[in-house]
């Protein structure tokens, strides 16, 4: 005998996420549309962070990593609104207004060069065998600014074995999208398009070194770099280079961007280093992203630790 | 013709301190950004290049469409880029430095950006003090030669400006052509006197 009714609600009858979700962005865009309506007559620029594109994945199983940083780590509104990528404008707010224009899926990635199975996969394939993990790590800009993100990636030594490098292999250039009608900043020449960075084998190879594919658990917004970009933690932020296409493992050391633009200024190394300043600013300090107070810079970022063996030997003054 | 000048000096005042006041509402509602020290040192060093060019606009503007009432605007156009110079200056001094005086003097004998925005301010300040009516009687011709050096002072501002960017120079680059023009603008009307 049925007594009262059966308290399991169909799940029919339960708004399902995707449109519960589609209803709080209506919201959300309602809201802010009217804030920036009001904030325009005041000359006040709001900004409302382009959605990244592509399924919006959120990363279930997450590995923590012995890497990640306790620091507290900046929110997702500081990391995805503040972001240097010239593609979209030299602004530090552009990005986060422009990168919509970008499509990422389909997104193709070829790795080639010296190694003895080249190949061109679609995203998916080639980032299927690798275990995902959070990567919670300090970012520091040559600009004197930084920011401790929570990454979602994977470490690009483990991508790079399965394309087997030749004896050849000395150094891997990265190279970005180039596209002028879904990145406008490339219709003008501030840098050389595309934009390019390298490392040496060894700090390829590092375990620190990672590909990222999200931050805070979810795809990574255009603006940081959609849909896969490098994370070389104790380098100068420009070296992680954001919207990869193409890996080359290369046996001479490959052109990159800023040393282009500007050979005495951005050395191929750029590894952070408080004793070496920037010839036109100091990078004994920086401004954490959200704090008041500057902080001392840390030689290597505070990576020292792991990776300071790998330059042993070299003049830092020297190799920049 | 009544003066124009008698409603348009107040007009002139409140539109220049207007910068300031959106600055100030700005941080009050926490809109300055996710860098605000950043947001408020590089708005205040904006403006303060903005109405050095528009001091430098005032004798053109007299003599070519020949907008005479303009004169009475000039030292305030000019005390306003000393203003907007000073609190830009502070803002280095006591939010982005915060007083680190081994840091700021780094700054100063290290970075030639730092070097030249200082000289700038210093020169600035001769300006800005002999800016009233008893100084320019007193010091006469010599106070006409003094005041040419707001073309040497804009200059350095805009080079100070083109150091700091990293590759983008198309900003500086724009304030270098506009100062250029009214410096050969200046020069091509020499020998005409302001009446």
């Amino acid at each position: 005998m049925l007594i009262g009714k059966p308290t399991i609600i169909p799940p029919s009858e339960i708004t399902s996420e995707t449109l519960y979700r589609q209803r709080r962005q209506l919201l959300g865009l309602l809201a802010a549309g009217a804030v920036s309506f009001a904030a325009s007559w005041v000359g006040i620029n709001t900004s409302i962070a382009a959605p990244p594109s592509g399924p919006a994945r959120r990363f279930s199983t997450l590995r923590p990593s012995p890497f990640s940083t306790k620091e507290a780590a900046n929110t997702f509104k500081q990391i995805t609104t503040y972001n240097n990528f010239y593609e979209f404008g030299t602004g530090k707010s552009d990005p986060a207004q422009n990168a919509g224009t970008l499509i990422t899926v389909p997104w193709n990635v070829t790795v080639d060069g010296e190694v003895s199975k080249p190949g061109t996969y679609n995203l998916d394939d080639l980032i299927k065998p690798h275990a995902l993990e959070e990567r919670i790590y300090r970012l520091r800009c040559v600009e004197g600014w930084s920011m401790v993100i929570p990454w979602v990636g994977f470490p690009l030594g483990d991508l790079l074995k399965r394309f087997a490098p030749t004896s050849r292999a000395k150094f891997v250039e990265f190279t970005s999208l180039f596209d002028p009608k879904q990145m406008p900043g490339q219709r003008i020449h501030i840098l050389k398009w595309p934009y390019k960075e390298g490392l040496r084998i060894d700090e390829a190879m590092h375990p620190l070194t990672i590909l990222a594919i999200g931050v805070y658990g979810q795809n990574l917004p255009n603006q940081n770099g959609a849909p896969i970009r490098l994370v070389v933690p104790w380098k100068y932020g420009f070296k992680s280079i954001k919207s990869i296409v193409h890996i080359r493992l290369v046996e001479q050391m490959p052109e990159t961007s800023w040393s282009l633009e500007n050979p005495h200024e951005f050395g191929f190394y750029s590894n952070v280093n408080p004793a070496v300043d920037h010839p036109r600013w100091s990078q004994k300090t920086e401004r954490r992203i959200g704090e008041f107070v500057r902080r001392k810079t840390l030689p290597f970022n505070g990576y020292a630790d792991e990776v300071a063996h790998l330059y042993r030997g070299m003049d830092l003054k020297e190799f920049f | 013709m009544r003066d124009p000048a008698r409603w348009l000096k107040p007009l002139f005042f409140t539109v220049s301190l207007l910068p300031l006041l959106v600055l100030l509402f700005r941080a009050l509602f926490s809109d300055l950004g996710v860098n605000p020290v950043e947001t408020l040192h590089h708005t205040l060093g904006d403006w303060t290049l903005r109405f050095l060019i528009i001091t430098l606009l005032i004798t053109p503007l007299r003599l070519i469409p020949g907008w005479n009432w303009l004169s009475k605007m000039r030292r305030m156009m000019g005390l306003y880029a000393f203003f907007y110079a000073t609190l830009h200056l502070i803002v280095y001094l006591a939010i982005d430095q915060q007083f680190d005086w081994s840091a700021i003097d780094d700054d100063i004998t290290h970075h030639p950006y730092i070097t030249l925005g200082m000289s700038a301010y210093v020169l600035l300040i001769p300006l800005a003090i002999t800016s009233n009516h008893t100084m320019i009687n007193r010091l006469g011709n010599y106070w006409k030669k003094l005041h040419r050096m707001i073309y040497l002072i804009t200059a350095l501002g805009i080079l100070h400006f083109y150091l700091l960017v990293k590759a983008d120079t198309r900003e500086p680059l724009f304030y270098a052509g506009l100062f250029c023009v009214l410096l050969i603008l200046r020069l091509l009307l020499a020998g005409r006197k302001v009446t």
